[in-house]
């Protein structure tokens, strides 16, 4: 079965190399998916224009996320018994016949300003009933992400909880020179692969992307002055400030819920240590104070601790600190190294990077038990980070082939793997949901 | 330039060859007697532009300690093994004996684990290293100490090889 949505992929892959010059930067693969997908139809949608191709296939889009999030088999047009796009055209029985529970149809038409109107409804076969069903408003450079804007309501509808598809990932790329040099490159896309973008190119290596909550901009580690050094960018403007340029490590960024403060790791008192920078007055304060490597800040949901990497106890492990300071609690203890914390979305759990007689896994670390799951299962898995709604986390994982991205679902019913076109990619970080 | 200054620059050149064979000895017992010898050479009045050019052509020799320029580590650690310990005394021993020369430390780890833990753990190297050289007679302002972490890897693999190759500190000298 999932043979044939790769075999589907790989034909869009083909259209797309042919007709659209790489719109995409990574083909999104499922590995697994849940034993039981939801069934859904999404219908072709209906086009104002019959003259013309719309701009956007919308259907396509919703179908390819649904199916991707390893959650959903959407059935193929061919198998359709009619097409309808509104709903007294809906003939219930057809469907009920082949088994389908959940029909998506809608329109799209353009108007006078020549931008785009979208509307859907989802509709519950067996009840004959419409669960949801809106209009959007919409651009020509805008439909793609209408079009995961509906994905993520149908995912809300039939799951339970908001889909991620309208959001975008960054990710560091590592392609060679034309003299075997490294080209490094932070790049943004949309969650699919889509529209990459890149935000800053560069032969000194680039690492440790970090979105702000507003999704805005984007804090970074970039080497390009021969050490590392901490900046903050603009991602429409692309302007940029440097946050952090001093003598030793500059690294780490970790956002604040509010996005005023930035926790950051620099040595430049002697050894790495943890340190909170105020963004308005671009004033420091100290954090830790210990003779171990103290890295890797991250901020929790309710913007009170600070979780992060220490070696004090011998080796490294989770820590977690309050944000004014105070004595640093450990709270890892399974296997001899945990690395690399992620808080997810409702800071229950803490992704790690747990190293155990030399794998290095993705695991998740419950807060109040102290419990380590390990999720994945390769060698070498690190830079876990969640998506918004919390079921996936993407990471990068090394094989023989270098660094690639792929994901996991928390519960471990859905593994994807996320291909690059050409070169390494890795230090994926998930977006923010955006407010339209 | 004329042709005069162009044979001057040649004659001086053909001295400076000659007296880096004697460097070569030098730095033998400079490996030997540590600290004694850094002060004789010290106490030699060089003017600067003469002791840097003497200073590359021993740093120059094959043959010298001083060719050897990286230290490699274990896992996760920061501590200078015994094989290593010649070749950080003669690079202190020099540093020591040519009081304005100032090399950079670059620190690496392997890939496996987190970035950031690995970023700290190039540093920790790189300080072990400026830490050695400090207590063998180099002053602490000849140092510059950077970190690639696992950023920079000196072998592009994936197995124990590559990782203990790029488990390093490098000494650069500008």
């Amino acid at each position: 079965m999932f043979k044939k949505y790769i075999y589907t992929l790989f034909l869009i892959f083909i259209f797309t190399l042919f007709f659209s010059k790489l719109a995409y930067a990574i083909e999104i693969i499922i590995d697994k998916g849940v034993e039981k997908p939801i069934p859904v139809a999404i219908v072709p949608f209906g086009w104002s224009q019959a003259a013309n191709l719309p701009p956007v296939d919308i259907a396509q889009v919703i179908s390819n996320d649904l199916i991707r999030s390893g959650r959903f088999s959407a059935m193929e047009e061919k198998d359709m018994p009619q097409r309808p796009t509104d709903f007294d055209g809906v003939n219930f029985r057809d469907w009920r016949l082949l088994g389908m529970e959940n029909l998506l149809i809608g329109n799209l038409a353009q108007n006078n300003q020549g931008d785009y109107d979208v509307e859907f409804r989802l509709i519950d076969v067996y009840k004959e009933k419409q669960i949801a069903g809106f209009r959007i408003p919409s651009t020509q450079v805008q439909l793609r992400r209408t079009a995961h804007e509906i994905s993520d309501i149908i995912y809300e509808k039939l799951i339970g909880i908001r889909g991620a598809f309208a959001t975008r990932i960054v990710y560091v790329t590592v392609n060679k020179n034309p003299d075997g040099t490294k080209r490094f490159a932070l790049q943004v896309s949309d969650a699919d692969g889509y529209n990459p973008q890149i935000l800053l190119e560069s032969n000194e290596p680039i690492m440790s992307p970090a979105w702000s909550p507003d999704g805005r901009s984007l804090a970074y580690v970039s080497f390009e002055e021969k050490n590392s050094a901490v900046y903050i960018q603009d991602i429409q403007s692309g302007a940029r400030q440097k946050v952090a340029s001093n003598r030793g490590i500059n690294s780490a960024p970790g956002w604040s819920p509010d996005g005023s403060r930035l926790a950051l790791t620099l040595s430049k008192d002697g050894n790495p240590e943890i340190y909170i920078f105020h963004i308005a007055s671009r004033t420091l304060s100290r954090i830790t104070e210990n003779a171990a490597i103290d890295t890797e800040p991250v901020w929790s949901g309710d913007g009170k601790m600070l979780a992060f990497t220490s070696d004090r106890g011998g080796n490294p492990q989770i820590y977690e600190v309050p944000v004014e300071g105070g004595q640093p609690r450990r709270i890892s203890f399974n296997g001899t190294y945990n690395a690399g914390p992620e808080y997810s979305p409702d800071s229950k759990t803490i992704a790690v990077i747990n190293g155990d007689r030399g794998a290095y896994r993705i695991g998740l670390l419950n807060r109040a038990t102290g419990q380590v799951t390990i999720l994945t299962g390769s060698r070498q898995d690190e830079s876990p980070s969640f998506a918004p709604n919390g079921h996936m986390i993407i990471y990068t994982t090394t094989g023989a082939r270098g660094n690639a991205l792929a994901a996991i679902s928390v519960d471990g019913s859905v593994h994807q793997r996320l291909a690059l076109q050409d070169g390494e990619v890795r230090e994926p970080a998930w977006g923010p949901f955006m407010n339209r | 330039m004329s042709i005069r200054v162009l044979f001057f620059l040649l004659l001086s050149l053909t001295f400076y060859g000659c007296s880096s064979t004697e460097e070569v000895q030098d730095d033998a017992s400079v490996v030997d007697q540590g600290r004694t010898m850094g002060e004789e050479t010290d106490s030699q009045a060089y003017g600067a532009g003469e002791a840097d050019r003497q200073g590359m052509s021993a740093l120059d020799d094959p043959n010298s300690p001083l060719a050897k320029r990286i230290i490699y580590f274990e896992y996760d650690s920061s501590e200078i093994l015994p094989e290593y310990r010649a070749t950080v005394e003669a690079h202190a021993a020099y540093l020591a004996a040519n009081q304005s020369v100032v090399i950079t430390l670059e620190g690496h780890a392997d890939e496996r684990g987190s970035r950031e833990y690995n970023l700290a753990l190039g540093e920790r190297r790189a300080e072990s290293v400026s830490r050695q050289m400090s207590l063998l007679g180099a002053s602490g302002s000849q140092f510059r100490v950077v970190s690639y972490g696992e950023e920079r890897p000196a072998v592009d693999g994936h197995d124990d090889y590559a990782w203990s190759q790029n488990r390093r500190v490098e000494i650069i000298y500008r």
